[in-house]
């Protein structure tokens, strides 16, 4: 069996935040990141303002204060494709450096894009962890479907979820099989030509595909036996609230205000 | 690690709001005509996309070393698409881009469009087209044009990030461009024999799921058109814009994607200076040690994700 | 929050005096061409508990499939004296609860809230009594307050419990359970047994396990080939080694 923990990315707990309604926090979420993305290059005290608001619903949503912070570092390799950028604008040249065939001036003002962007992405990687940590998955979903997203698009984002649990319970098994039957002898290198182990690799993805498909026939006739006549219906309890009002506007407004006091 | 990030998944922050956009634009709009085109298809598509989306997904996990401690894994675009149709497939991957995103942060969410179209629109539309290019012909040629799709969706994908975070100032066309093209080159490779090993295996075991009656309910023939179209842009721009980046800024000047204003790429903020620098010598040299540290720190934490990966 | 209501499923009128299923001379092919189910009749009445027996691909899962319509054409079967057809097909699903083998299939949402609901809300029910039918049919199955429990998190015991549920909320007359012991541990099939006998329904049952038979089911039908070769008082078939063993079956 796999650790059920390995896709799950609830912090469970009580907390406000737990308790806003998940349509507000998908949201603000989006309008955090949107106000990321508006901020100016080189605003440090908009970027700490933005900053200093995650860690402060790290503490109300009890996750301890350093809780995004420590997983948020997944954003940052990407980080590479941005290094660029300190050669990408013309400024005061600050360094030059001649790599392979590039000559390579790095300038005041790439860096501080360069900067900007990470800070920019560390934000928003950040209160997108904060979303799920607070919001299960379900309640995500029906969040989504508040917001009116397409109905068939939900449901298969709704199954996917689902089944990630247990498609991947069958994908460690195939591994676990095939490490199992791919003994290497000490001193010699094994598994093949590259060809070779792509095509075992190919042959686990096409089982797992047809045990997908016929997985899904038997959910299908599952879904029949239950009354489905190909129009899904649901039952969405989750209602807004005065509280989740009040939330989502004074919210609105604070990252507004944020973005004025940058730009004028 | 079981589940490893691919470097076409583009987080927030790297995209400007108008490529954000923009991108946001196209894909809504070719997702809505998806979502109404198998609507249409028979009411067994619902439960059939979810655990597909799963399915690509898990698939995902299944990777293979192939050399230097580099493993290749699926994206599954094209796989999708040739299995379930080019609709179907689009609606899979975007599922399968927007769980990433959401749940793992994978991915951004105001730049999920541009993601979305990148590895779910270009590579249904790319690996149907040119599979059902070889429609009528031996099944030796149907895998060889699917395994050319998958490695054109793969290329087509980190062409178009590589333009997206070009457009958007975050990077310099003439080094990203090569470089993530010729990652992809690689991993591209990885997909494609990936694919070929898991469509031949399904020739093998089920060919009636590959049947060509079926094939034609899912998408008519203009898709061969539309796969061809964005592979040509694909093998034409790819060598052009890695060679002769200036040409391509001209083209995107002329047709309007960047100004020469403050938002463009190398013309932004033209006399600024580090404010908490200033003008002075000093300057210089703390910026270069802060630039070297930053480096330096995201290339050890980069080796540490390595060496977490293979344990 | 708002349901889509399609239409609801219209008042079953059943017969009590006409028996609750019955199979009259069933055949079926599959399009492939294997032949599961031969010339097959069976009668069930209400309140009979029947365990089917019999070895794999005997055509015990066909024959389930085909009580609540999802394979075969309706031909050779009532339920509560309504023939099997397009306009009786709603009603026959919600008088016929069917649990399949494998709880992952059966429970394909994201909580145990919303695949209980699953098949009240397709009833075309108010939300009121969706709610009300999904507090019961979690208290029948001794599951109360695992509604907003996410299914994966549950064990196999759990997870068969609430597949269970996810019919009993349609409210059915009859159940109908593939395999519901496969696949758990002593304790957990205990639970089960105590929860199988002490369901008040109609109960037709797919097993291998005939320690279980012999413990809940007065009625056991042995199929073998599509056929039914057997029917009669479980007792007296489980004492006819000649009969268990020509059709792979051990005696408990």
């Amino acid at each position: 069996m796999i650790h059920n923990n390995l896709f799950d990315r609830y912090y469970a707990t009580e907390s406000p935040l737990h308790r806003l309604s998940p349509s507000v926090k998908v949201l603000l979420t989006v309008f955090f990141i949107l106000s990321n993305a508006l901020l100016p290059d080189g605003h440090w005290i908009g970027f700490g303002i933005s900053w200093a608001v995650i860690f402060l619903l790290n503490w109300v949503g009890q996750l301890g204060w350093g809780y995004t912070f420590k997983r948020s570092f997944i954003a940052l390799p990407f980080a590479l494709a941005a290094v660029t950028a300190i050669f990408a604008l013309p400024g005061k040249t600050l360094a030059e450096f001649d790599v392979l065939f590039w000559h390579l001036l790095a300038t005041d003002a790439g860096l501080l894009r360069f900067f900007s962007i990470v800070v920019r992405s560390w934000l928003s990687v950040q209160v997108a962890i904060l979303l799920v940590a607070t919001t299960q998955f379900p309640d995500l979903i029906h969040a989504l479907e508040h917001l009116r997203l397409p109905r068939m698009l939900i449901t298969v984002i709704a199954f996917l979820y689902r089944y990630i649990f247990v498609l991947s319970d069958e994908v460690l098994r195939l591994l676990r099989a095939r490490q199992a039957r791919s003994a290497v002898l000490p001193g010699q290198s094994g598994g093949g030509t590259v060809f070779w182990r792509a095509k075992i690799a190919g042959n686990m993805v096409g089982q797992l595909f047809l045990r997908s498909y016929e997985r899904s026939d038997r959910i299908y006739n599952a879904m029949l036996a239950r009354g489905y006549q190909g129009h899904l219906r649901t039952l969405n309890r989750h209602a807004m609230h005065t509280r989740d009002w009040v939330i989502l506007i004074l919210s609105s407004a604070a990252l507004l205000f944020l973005q004025i006091f940058t730009h004028f | 690690m079981l589940y490893s990030p691919t470097p076409l998944h583009i987080p927030d922050g790297f995209l400007s709001l108008t490529v954000s956009i923009f991108f946001w634009l196209i894909t809504l709009v070719v997702l809505s005509v998806a979502v109404r085109r198998t609507e249409k298809l028979d009411e067994k598509q619902v439960p059939l996309m979810g655990v597909m989306a799963a399915f690509i997904f898990a698939a995902q996990m299944i990777n293979f070393p192939v050399a230097g401690g580099t493993s290749g894994h699926l994206l599954g675009g094209a796989l999708a698409a040739i299995m379930l149709g080019p609709w179907a497939g689009m609606l899979v991957m975007t599922s399968v881009v927007a769980v990433q995103g959401l749940l793992f942060q994978d991915g951004g969410l105001l730049v999920m469009g541009a993601n979305i179209f990148n590895m779910g629109l270009l590579t249904a539309a790319i690996g149907f087209g040119l599979y059902k290019a070889a429609e009528g012909r031996t099944r030796a040629v149907k895998l060889g044009a699917a395994g050319l799709g998958a490695w054109l969706s793969v290329m087509a994908g980190a062409l178009f990030a590589s333009l997206q975070l070009w457009l958007s100032g975050t990077a310099r066309l003439d080094i990203v461009m090569p470089a993530m093209l010729g990652i992809h080159a690689l991993i591209g490779l990885g997909e494609a024999l990936i694919t070929v090993a898991a469509l031949s295996f399904i020739f093998r075991t089920r060919p009636d799921l590959l049947d060509e009656s079926k094939n034609a309910a899912q998408g008519g023939r203009g898709w061969v058109w539309v796969g061809g179209l964005v592979s040509l842009f694909v093998v034409f721009l790819s060598p052009f814009a890695s060679a002769a980046p200036d040409g391509l800024e001209r083209v995107a000047i002329n047709a309007g994607f960047i100004s020469t204003s403050a938002d463009a790429p190398y013309s932004i903020l033209p006399d600024y200076t580090l404010p908490f620098l200033g003008e002075t010598g000093l300057s210089t040299i703390l910026a270069g040690i802060v630039g070297a540290l930053v480096v330096g720190v995201l290339v050890v934490l980069l080796l540490r994700g390595r060496a977490k990966a293979t344990e | 929050m708002p349901i889509t209501h399609a239409s609801k499923t219209p008042e079953r009128k059943i017969d009590p005096s006409q028996p609750l299923i019955l199979v009259e001379h069933l055949d079926f092919a599959y399009p492939d061409g294997h032949v599961a189910l031969r010339d097959l009749s069976l009668e069930i009445k209400q309140g009979e508990k029947i365990a089917l027996v019999g070895p794999n691909g005997a055509g015990k899962s066909t024959l389930m499939l085909h009580l609540n319509g999802i394979l075969g054409d309706g031909s050779g079967l009532r339920v509560g004296g309504l023939p099997l057809n397009k306009q009786n097909l709603p009603v026959i699903r919600a008088l016929i609860g069917l649990v399949f083998q494998n709880p992952d299939d059966q429970l394909f949402s994201p909580t145990v809230f919303e695949d209980v609901a699953f098949g009240p809300l397709h009833m075309g029910l108010p939300e009121d009594e969706v709610l009300e039918r999904v507090k019961e049919a979690l208290a029948h199955v001794d599951m109360n307050g695992f509604e907003e429990r996410l299914s994966h998190h549950l064990s196999t015991g759990q997870k068969k419990r609430i597949a269970i549920a996810t019919v009993l909320s349609m409210r059915p007359y009859a159940l109908i359970l593939d395999e519901p012991s496969a696949g758990l541990d002593p304790r957990a099939r205990r639970g089960l047994i105590h929860l199988l006998r002490d369901l008040p329904i109609t109960m037709l049952v797919s097993t291998h396990d005939l320690r279980m038979v012999a413990e809940l089911f007065p009625r056991m039908v042995i199929m073998d080939e599509g056929r039914i070769v057997a029917d009669g008082q479980t007792a007296k078939l489980l004492a006819d080694e000649a009969l268990l063993d020509a059709h792979g079956l051990e005696k408990p």
